[in-house]
């Protein structure tokens, strides 16, 4: 028992500060490894009707069906068409395994805290939901995003009540 | 409480059979009250089971339990002895389901391994309260002797009982009780339990203690002798018999050989350890009743086991598709490999039958227990109701029976409570004066319905559109609305709410809840109702959830699967059969009926499809007596698919309206399953 706490312990660790890097366009973005599960190339996504745009349908993933979000669309970006490089990034987010569709992951990289600075208060007041912070990678910025809120808010909360 | 845990293995034991004497007996109960008496075999077979739940609540050291027991034991002790006994059977009824109660509360607690602690004196003054008060009606002073037991008894001793060496000590042992310990006789019982797995032999005076209570005076006396022939030293079984609860007083000494056989040929029941395992026959309605539940061929499994083997045949379904559909596979010219397939087919076939059987659990239990509700309820609001069930042995998924009782115990209430009128009321209104429901079961193909009918006052029509009216849930205009959909509106939340309970029949009242959880596993509510005759509510629910029959189908690049048990027909239409009314909705002539089509690539904005309809196919599907034609691309083959939700992220955005769930299909993309009522709906109403 005291093990199994010390190893998770140490897992949590090594977890700690290493962020996984994509690329969306001209930008890169960083997303906390603890809640990558896995990279898979592109597959055959079925379109499931009626959702919004930036939900592209579920894929079969070993059997288990999930929902892929091409996060272009999510962001609000052009649409471009799917290729080799294009990657699905599945993560877990409070259970619900979700595939991240990007232009390309780039590394897994570490960024200590000193590095991470808040996102600066947009003159126009806005404040974008689903960056958490900067992190600063050398001479490159990333952009890390808040997994709990990229369901966003409502969403968010919607499945914690299905949970319950 | 240390003792619960030491006697783990049979705390578990004891735990189920209670349980289950506690569900017969509350059977026996309700049908004998339904009788209007007790018949002289239910008052035996309570006592029975009174007196069995009492031995063994003793031998567990639940006093409380044990206490009620011996007090319902009592009252009908008395009516057992005396035949013609009048007793008041509703209120012996109710005060035997009270007991009933607090026993099955208390086992609760022991299953979450708490102490049985709930405090049994109130039931037990109203139990002594009967007796004194039936014993008078009876006119009778006194107690009746109890008859001492002449029957010659066994002992169960347990059988892995090897014989010790020929040089065994004999001892004999005088145990004494705490004066006012109570209940000796099964304190003794305890004792000899304990003692067995030490002993070769053993006997024991009193030798009926299990069974008569007369027995617990004599020990109080003289007390409880003992006679054990064992391996084990003085001193161990010293030790042994000082654990005794409640001990006061112990004598132990070395005997003789001819003590022992004299004691042996003087107490009747000397026990050959060798010889064959009897359980003590208490009369014979237990003898029978063990008899017929000896060749016990059932085993209980978790459903989580069931669950898992269901995934695993389910995975197992789409892999043999995945190779056998395989585009490669398809080229081999080979028989013996047609041959094989065709096997491998034919076994995941079965075995997924026999998966499906095994999860098949009949209704008969759930609606068993609305005898209960039923009696309860019309004590209470004082209305004679009778309830009669039919198709009870009608199956169904595990998980499905899960989500529908308490929907049916709620429907039930309902009907008690606001459908069935007052007598006085149906007097006036010319009925009989017990009101009936009955609760029926039947299957019709791939569904069972569910029919939960009253002879009640029915619903008000004219009340509902007003209430819905007050409360904002019309969405169109009343004189637009069918019965169905003004019936339906009580199952619209917020529909009801606790004030209205007398001013309408009140129906509503968590009647949202009903239609969610028949949702959860796709079934649905059909209420109907006649103003002053009844109201019929059927719900109807599919058979299984897990694997459907389907015919998968094409829409541009989209896979569609529709349960194949919908499907009346496909044909291609020609281009003069196909219509057009003034608001654009097309419709088909075949054999002189007009049918409304859906573009499936229209209703779901697929691209890419194919959108002249002598190119596709129609495709003619019925539900809930609603026909509705689906155009399609092509159809792709008939396949049976593990239905899969879609994944909770998607259903939290949003319900989409006519996709039940989606598929694996053989080639392992994704099908989506068609809901064919809710598409019907859209078109029909």
């Amino acid at each position: 028992m005291a093990k199994n706490i010390e190893e998770e312990f140490i897992e949590e660790d090594t977890q700690k500060g290493k962020y996984l890097t994509f690329v969306l366009g001209n930008e890169s973005y960083g997303i906390g490894i603890e809640y990558v599960t896995e990279i898979i190339g592109i597959l055959p996504i079925t379109e499931v009707p009626e959702l919004p745009v930036f939900i592209r349908g579920i894929v079969n993933l070993r059997g288990r069906i999930i929902p892929v979000m091409d996060m272009r669309l999510r962001f609000k970006k052009d649409f471009v068409n799917y290729n080799e490089r294009t990657c699905i990034i599945v993560v877990d987010i409070r259970e619900n395994s979700v595939g991240l569709i990007v232009d390309q992951v780039s590394e897994v990289t570490n960024i200590v805290d000193e590095d991470i600075v808040d996102q600066p208060m947009l003159s126009s007041g806005v404040t974008n939901q689903y960056i958490k912070s900067i992190g600063k990678v050398g001479t490159d910025v990333k952009l890390l995003l808040d997994c709990d809120k990229l369901l966003t808010h409502h969403e968010y909360d919607m499945i914690t009540k299905v949970g319950e | 409480m240390a003792t619960k845990f030491e006697n783990e293995p049979m705390l578990e034991i004891y735990i189920f059979e209670t349980t289950q004497i506690l569900d017969q007996l509350e059977q026996v109960v309700l049908s004998s009250e339904k009788s209007g008496s007790f018949s002289e075999d239910s008052v035996n077979e309570i006592f029975r089971f009174m007196h069995t739940i009492k031995g063994s609540s003793a031998m567990m050291l639940f006093n409380n339990i044990t206490n009620i027991s011996h007090q319902m034991e009592e009252v009908f002790y008395f009516i057992r002895e005396k035949k013609r006994a009048t007793v008041n059977h509703s209120s012996l009824s109710d005060l035997v389901l009270s007991a009933v109660d607090f026993i099955k509360v208390e086992v609760n607690k022991i299953k979450n391994f708490d102490f049985p602690d709930g405090n049994p004196d109130a039931i037990i003054e109203l139990f002594k309260d009967y007796l004194i008060y039936i014993k008078e009606i009876n006119e009778v002073s006194g107690e009746i002797k109890k008859p001492e037991s002449t029957k010659k008894q066994q002992y169960y001793i347990p059988q892995e009982k090897k014989h010790r060496d020929k040089n065994s000590n004999l001892f004999k042992a005088i145990l004494h009780f705490d004066p006012g310990c109570e209940m000796e006789n099964i304190r003794a019982y305890t004792v000899i339990f304990g003692l067995t797995e030490f002993m070769d032999e053993i006997t024991y005076e009193p030798p009926d203690i299990a069974e008569n209570e007369q027995t617990s005076d004599w020990i109080r006396e003289n007390g409880f002798h003992i006679y054990m022939k064992t391996g084990s030293t003085y001193e161990e079984i010293d030790e042994l018999l000082n654990k005794t609860v409640f001990l006061n007083k112990l004598e132990l000494k070395v005997a003789e050989e001819s003590d022992f056989e004299q004691s042996a040929r003087a107490i009747e029941p000397s026990i050959n350890l060798d010889g064959p395992v009897i359980k003590s026959p208490l009369n014979e309605i237990e003898t029978k009743e063990q008899v017929s539940s000896a060749p016990q061929s059932m085993i209980s499994v978790h459903v989580d086991k069931l669950d898992g083997l269901m995934n695993m045949v389910g995975e197992l379904v789409i892999s043999e598709a995945m190779v056998t559909q395989n585009p490669i596979v398809a080229s081999i010219e080979s028989e013996s490999f047609l041959k094989a397939s065709r096997l491998l087919h034919k076994i995941t076939g079965e075995l997924q039958d026999m998966v499906m059987s095994i999860r098949m659990v009949p209704l008969s239990t759930t609606f068993i227990k609305m005898h209960r509700i039923v009696r309860d309820m019309s004590k209470k609001l004082q209305k004679n109701v009778v309830l009669e069930l039919s198709g009870e042995e009608t199956e169904v998924d595990k998980n499905i029976i899960e989500h529908i009782s308490d929907p049916l115990m709620h429907l039930i209430r309902n009907a008690l409570d606001h459908g069935i009128e007052n007598e006085n009321e149906r007097l006036n209104s010319g009925k009989e004066l017990t009101g009936k429901i009955s609760l029926s079961a039947k299957n019709a193909g791939s569904d069972v319905l569910i029919i939960i009918k009253d002879d009640g006052k029915g619903l008000s029509k004219a009340n509902i559109l007003k209430k819905a009216r007050e409360n904002g849930l019309l969405f169109k205009p009343e004189e637009d609305m069918s019965e169905r959909e003004i019936f339906n509106l009580i199952l619209v939340p917020g529909f009801s709410t606790k004030a209205d309970v007398t001013e309408f029949s009140g129906r509503g009242v968590g009647m949202d809840v009903v239609a969610k959880n028949l949702e959860a596993v796709g079934g649905v509510v059909i209420v109907e109702s006649e103003e002053g005759v009844g109201t019929t509510i059927t719900l109807k629910i599919p058979l299984t959830l897990a694997i459907i029959e389907g015919m998968n189908i094409k829409v541009g690049q989209s896979r569609y699967t529709i349960p194949i048990t919908t499907i009346k027909e496909s044909f291609r239409p020609s281009g003069k059969d196909c219509i057009m009314d003034p608001d654009n909705n097309e419709m088909v002539m075949v054999r002189g009926n007009c049918y409304p089509i859906m573009r499936l690539h229209e209703r779901y904005d697929v691209k890419g499809a194919v959108t002249g309809f002598d190119e596709g196919i129609m495709i003619m599907v019925e539900q809930d007596e609603k026909v509705i034609c689906l155009f399609a691309d092509e159809l792709l083959g008939q396949q049976q698919v593990v239905v899969k939700s879609l994944p909770q992220y998607i259903h939290n955005f949003k319900k989409i309206v006519g996709i039940a769930g989606c598929t694996l299909l053989g080639d392992g993309n994704i099908s989506l399953i068609l809901d064919i009522s809710s598409l019907a709906g859209l078109r029909i109403r």
